[in-house]
């Protein structure tokens, strides 16, 4: 008796809609990728039940622990232009490299005397360095004041909106050191603080 | 990958040399690990859950009109003082007229939620359903996570009056004298 010949099918699967797919989500996440952005220091956040979203852009982001204020602006223009106004006002003389530079600094936190230094370190070396932070105290002539200051100035007519101040903070951070931060900031009027928390569901 | 040949060909009888039909069907399998690579790479560099953010709004300090302030109703008000290792104090009343003996809690769910539910409702059934004044006074020994813990407790019992307001020294001696300083 003659066998039944099973004719052999071919082991090739049609990729095309494969291929579809997987580029469709590769233009989504190209479109919609922003890198992730380092903290300066290691930051415990305190989780929040009630929470609203942060906006993404006019956001300043005070990185707040080990007692070290550091300072994020979102924006490379706002950063340009904001080192330009901090230049006229402390005479550095930031050179137009220097400030590209600073423009892509997400966060930082060195005093502004040592910002030329910081600036001419190379990508690593910036990560080895232990950044002081930005000084602070409760007066209107602490460099951080003008930060803050030139920041929201900076963002008003660039943007004409008004800056959200984010305060990003260590839970286990005394106090005094928020404290500080607040009323340095109640000096220029701004009252509304967005803290910047994990979610949590509420406890039941 | 082998591709199944449609093409045809082969010799035929007529003995006229015909060219071979090339499949038009490329390999894809390359192609797709490629894509896929990068969709891996993008999902893992970026950052796909936005910031979240609890708004905090601070009593606005008017150091030329001290005036302007307004003054608080002591029966309706509820301070909390943060002290030292997650410890909370609270009263009713203003600070030496204590309405009740300030009280030692917790965070938690039989903690400062209940303390805060309940004297939520007292309050209003006393005043004939005004509404509670939280004043929070965080002490020079208390953290940051406390701090955004009890205005969490405070988003959650729905308590829209209330201020963090800086400490005294009387309630500071006051949190020393019960330990939690």
């Amino acid at each position: 008796m003659p066998r039944v010949k099973i004719p052999r099918k071919s082991t090739a699967i049609d990729m095309t809609a494969m291929c579809d797919v997987a580029f469709l989500l590769l233009t989504f996440f190209i479109l919609t990728a922003k890198p992730r952005v380092q903290d300066p220091i290691p930051v415990d956040q305190p989780s929040a039940a009630i929470i609203e979203q942060l906006p993404e852009n006019d956001v300043a982001v005070l990185t707040v622990a080990q007692k070290k204020i550091f300072i994020g602006v979102e924006g490379v223009e706002i950063r340009k232009h904001l080192l330009q106004e901090m230049d006229t006002k402390y005479k550095i003389g930031f050179t137009p490299e220097e400030v590209n530079q600073f423009s892509a600094l997400s966060s930082f936190g060195v005093p502004i005397g040592n910002l030329k230094q910081f600036l001419a370190l190379t990508p690593d070396e910036k990560k080895a360095y232990v950044q002081p932070g930005i000084p602070v105290d409760t007066t209107e002539t602490s460099q951080f004041y003008d930060w803050i200051r030139n920041a929201r100035k900076v963002d008003a007519s660039l943007n004409t909106k008004e800056m959200t101040i984010a305060i990003k903070g260590d839970s286990k951070e005394e106090y005094p050191t928020i404290a500080m931060i607040i009323k340095a900031l109640q000096k220029q009027k701004v009252n509304k603080f967005s803290l910047i928390t994990n979610v949590k569901a509420i406890p039941k | 990958m082998a591709e199944l040949d449609t093409s045809g060909g082969g010799k035929h009888k007529g003995g006229k040399v015909r060219t071979k039909k090339k499949s038009t069907r490329v390999d894809l399998t390359a192609m797709v690990d490629l894509a896929f690579l990068l969709v891996t790479f993008f999902m893992l560099t970026t950052t796909l859950s936005k910031a979240k953010s609890m708004r905090l709004v601070m009593p606005d300090k008017d150091e030329k009109n001290p005036k302007d302030q307004m003054a608080v109703p002591e029966t309706r008000t509820l301070t909390i003082l943060l002290g030292a290792n997650h410890k909370i104090e609270w009263y009713r009343g203003l600070p030496g007229k204590f309405i009740g003996a300030p009280t030692t809690d917790n965070f938690g769910k039989n903690g400062i939620r209940k303390t805060i539910e309940e004297v939520k409702q007292k309050i209003f059934d006393e005043s004939g359903g005004k509404p509670m004044i939280v004043l929070v006074k965080p002490s020079d020994h208390s953290v940051y996570g406390d701090m955004v813990n009890i205005m969490d407790e405070l988003n959650i019992a729905k308590v829209d009056i209330r201020a963090i307001v800086d400490i005294l020294p009387g309630e500071v001696d006051l949190l020393k004298r019960d330990n939690n300083y």
